[in-house]
C-alpha cells in the first residue's frame, strides 16, 4: 500500500487532563518526523476539518478514549452513515462524511485511540495509566506507518 | 389521569458542552417546571490562582476550544490594565480587533450552517435522521462548502494574528507579539470579496427564515427580557472589542449606560440556586426577578444605536424595523442577528485589511504596574467579563470570570419553559420532535455550557423518565 499524502489529526483538551491524550501524541509522532506524514493538532475535531481530510490519501484521528480496557485501539473506518454533528462533537465518522459529502473526497482513515483514566477536572498533565498508554500506542503507530509507508502496492 | 411524571433531555445535543433539561409534568401532563441545569462545574477559577499573569492569556484559552480567542482576549485586555496600560498602540488594538472579528466570524458560521440550519430547513419536529446537517448537505452541498470556507478564513485569520489556529500568543499584557506582512494581508484581502457575497447571501437566508415564519417566530421562546452589551464610548456604535457597558429594558428605556465595565461589579450580582451549578447574573438595583436580562447577537442589535459598517448597519436598521426600534425579544431573530454580526466582521476585517497600522512597527506599551484589572469583550455568544488580581509576585491571586451563558442563564430557562409549555402541555406522549423543540430553543442562544472532555465514547443523548415519587421508569437514547 502506498500511503500517498498521510495527515495526523490529534485532537483534545490537555487541560482536561487525560482528554490530552490526542494532542500529547500527536507531538510526540510529530516529533519523529515520519515520511509523508503531516501532523495536527487542534482541540477538537469540527466540521472544518473536512477540507484538511480532503486534501490527504490517508487520515488518522487519534483521541482519547474512555471507559475503556485495552491500552488502545486501533481501527480502519468503514463507511457509516453519522446521525448528527455537533461542534463539541463531531466525530471521525462525521467528519469523514462531511469531507465526501462537500469535495467528494474520502481518504482510507483510521482511529487511533488511546484509553485514559482521569476526564473532567481543569487539570494538566497525563494519568500514570495514559502516560503508559501514550508510550505504548506511540510505538505501536511508528511501526506501523513505517511498515505500511514502505509496504508495495498490492 | 395519569402520574406526574419527570421527563430528562441529558445531555442537549449540538451545543457547547453539556447540559440537561428536566421537564416536570402535572398530573394533567401539563407543563409545572422545566429547567436546564448545568452538570459540570468548571473550576478553572481556583486553577488559574498561582499563574503567572504573563501567562493568563494563554491558559485561558483551555476553557473553550470554540471560542479560545475571546478568553485570549479578554484576559489580555484584563492583563493590559494590570501592567498599566489603558492605551494600545493602534497597530496591537487593530491586530486584536482583526483576530475577534476572525474569531467572531468563524463562530457564527458553525453555529448557523451546522447546528442551527438542519432545524431552520427541515423543522424542529422533523424525523431526527432527516433533521442533521447530512441531509441538509445533500440537499444544499453549497451551503455547507461555503461554511468550511467561510470557517477556514475566520481561522487563518485567527493563525496570522494569533500565532496559531488553537493556543494562540498574540494578544500579550500591553500589546500583540506580531504584526500582520503584506504578504498575508494580501492573501486575505483576495478573499474578501467573495466572504463578503456568501455573508450577504447567508444574511438574507436568515433573515428571509425570521420573515418568512412570522407567527413561529413570535410565538416560539418569545419572552421579554432586558439585554446588556458593550457598546462604543460616546456614540453607541456595537463594538465587539471594547465599549462602555449600556443595558436596555424590554420597553428599551436605558438601565445602565457610559458604564466603565472595570465596575461591572457596582451593577451585577450573582445569584445561586441550589439546582444549577452556574449563576445567575442580574442588575443588583432591581433584584433577582426584574433584573436579570439577556446577551448575545440579538442584545448587541437590541442596545447599539447603531453599527458602524454600511451593509450590517442596514441589516441592523430593518432588523430593528420590524419591532419599531423596540427591543426585539423573540429567540429566533437571534439567527437573523448571528448573520448581521458576520456581515459586521467581513466589513471590519476589510477595513482593517487596508488600514497600514497593521505592519506598525510599535506593538506594546508600558505603564505603572497595578494590581488589579478587568477585561470585557463582546464574544461571539455574548458579553464576556474576566477579572483578576495579582500579587507582588506576578501571581494571581483572585479570577473571577462571568461568561456569555452564565449571562444568558436566566433567560435561557425562561425559553425552555416557554416553549416547554407551548409545545408539551397536554400531551399523552412526548415525542422526540417535541423534545427538539426545546433543544431548538437553547440551541439559539448557541451556549457553551461547559467545556468537557470529548472523547471516544462520549454518551449519546439520553431521556429518563421519573413517576411522581422519583423512580426511573422509561429511560431512552438517540444519537447526538
Amino acid at each position: 500500500m502506498s500511503l500517498g499524502r498521510a495527515v495526523l489529526i490529534g485532537y483534545g483538551n490537555p487541560g482536561r487532563g487525560d482528554d490530552g491524550l490526542g494532542p500529547a501524541f500527536a507531538r510526540r509522532i510529530a516529533g519523529k518526523q515520519l515520511t509523508g506524514l503531516t501532523v495536527e493538532v487542534d482541540f477538537q475535531l469540527t466540521a472544518d476539518h473536512a477540507l484538511t481530510i480532503a486534501q490527504h490519501d490517508l487520515v488518522i484521528f487519534a483521541d482519547a478514549m474512555m471507559a475503556c480496557e485495552n491500552d488502545f485501539l486501533f481501527r480502519e473506518l468503514t463507511d457509516s452513515t453519522p446521525q448528527g454533528l455537533g461542534s463539541h462533537s463531531v466525530t471521525p465518522e462525521a467528519a469523514l462524511s462531511l469531507s465526501w459529502l462537500l469535495f467528494q473526497s474520502r481518504p482510507r482513515a483510521f482511529v487511533l485511540g488511546i484509553a485514559g483514566d482521569h476526564f473532567g477536572d481543569i487539570c494538566e498533565g497525563l494519568s500514570p495509566r495514559a502516560a503508559d498508554n501514550l508510550d505504548r500506542a506511540e510505538t505501536f503507530f511508528a511501526g506501523w506507518y513505517e511498515k505500511s509507508c514502505h509496504m508495495p502496492e498490492s | 389521569m395519569t402520574e406526574p411524571r419527570l421527563i430528562e433531555i441529558s445531555p442537549v445535543t449540538r451545543v457547547e458542552g453539556h447540559g440537561k433539561v428536566t421537564i416536570h409534568l402535572d398530573r394533567d401532563n401539563n407543563v409545572d417546571e422545566a429547567r436546564l441545569h448545568i452538570v459540570e462545574f468548571r473550576g478553572f477559577e481556583r486553577f488559574i490562582r498561582g499563574r503567572l499573569l504573563w501567562e493568563v492569556p494563554v491558559i485561558v484559552q483551555r476553557l473553550c476550544g470554540i471560542c479560545p480567542v475571546s478568553h485570549h482576549l479578554a484576559a489580555a485586555k484584563a492583563m493590559d490594565q494590570i501592567v498599566g496600560v489603558d492605551q494600545l498602540p493602534p497597530t496591537a488594538e487593530k491586530m486584536r480587533r482583526l483576530m475577534h472579528y476572525g474569531q467572531v466570524m468563524q463562530s457564527h458560521v458553525l453555529h448557523f450552517f451546522h447546528l442551527s440550519a438542519p432545524d431552520l430547513l427541515f423543522g424542529f419536529g422533523a424525523p431526527a435522521e432527516k433533521r442533521n446537517i447530512f441531509e441538509v448537505l445533500k440537499e444544499k452541498p453549497e451551503l455547507g462548502r461555503r461554511a468550511v470556507m467561510m470557517r477556514k478564513f475566520g481561522q487563518e485569520i485567527i493563525e496570522a494574528t494569533a500565532g496559531k489556529k488553537i493556543h494562540g500568543t498574540g494578544a500579550i499584557p500591553g500589546g500583540i507579539n506580531r504584526n500582520l506582512p503584506i504578504t498575508v494581508r494580501d492573501r486575505f484581502l483576495a478573499q474578501i470579496d467573495e466572504m463578503q457575497d456568501w455573508a450577504l447571501d447567508a444574511l438574507a437566508l436568515a433573515r428571509d427564515y425570521t420573515l418568512e415564519h412570522a407567527e413561529l417566530v413570535q410565538d416560539f421562546g418569545a419572552f421579554p427580557s432586558s439585554h446588556m452589551s458593550l457598546v462604543r464610548a460616546g456614540d453607541g456604535a456595537m463594538d465587539l472589542y471594547h465599549g462602555v457597558m449600556r443595558a436596555v429594558d424590554p420597553e428599551g428605556r436605558t438601565l445602565i449606560d457610559d458604564l466603565n465595565y472595570n465596575g461591572y461589579y457596582t451593577v451585577l450580582t450573582e445569584d445561586v440556586r441550589s439546582w444549577s451549578y452556574m449563576k445567575f447574573p442580574f442588575i443588583h438595583d432591581l433584584g433577582p426577578s426584574e433584573g436579570w436580562y439577556r446577551v448575545g447577537p440579538l442584545s448587541r442589535m437590541n442596545t447599539a444605536s447603531f453599527i458602524d459598517t454600511p451593509l450590517a448597519n442596514r441589516a441592523h436598521g430593518e432588523l430593528r424595523g420590524t419591532t419599531n426600534g423596540l427591543p426585539n425579544q423573540t429567540t429566533l431573530t437571534t439567527h437573523w442577528a448571528r448573520m448581521i454580526e458576520v456581515l459586521h466582521c467581513v466589513e471590519k476585517i476589510r477595513e482593517l485589511l487596508h488600514d497600514p497600522d497593521l505592519q506598525g512597527s510599535d506593538l506594546v506599551a508600558k505603564g505603572d504596574r497595578r494590581s488589579e484589572g478587568v477585561g470585557v469583550i463582546e464574544a461571539p455568544r455574548g458579553n464576556l467579563i474576566h477579572h483578576y488580581k495579582v500579587d507582588e509576585n506576578d501571581q494571581v491571586t483572585y479570577c473571577n470570570l462571568i461568561v456569555s451563558t452564565t449571562h444568558n442563564n436566566e433567560g435561557m430557562n425562561r425559553a425552555v419553559k416557554d416553549v416547554a409549555v407551548k409545545h408539551l402541555s397536554g400531551q399523552e406522549k412526548i415525542t422526540e420532535g417535541m423534545l427538539n423543540h426545546i433543544e431548538v430553543a437553547i440551541r439559539a442562544y448557541d451556549p457553551c455550557l461547559s467545556c468537557a472532555t470529548h472523547a471516544l465514547g462520549q454518551m449519546p443523548l439520553q431521556v429518563e423518565l421519573f413517576d411522581a415519587h422519583g423512580d426511573l421508569v422509561d429511560k431512552a437514547a438517540q444519537s447526538a
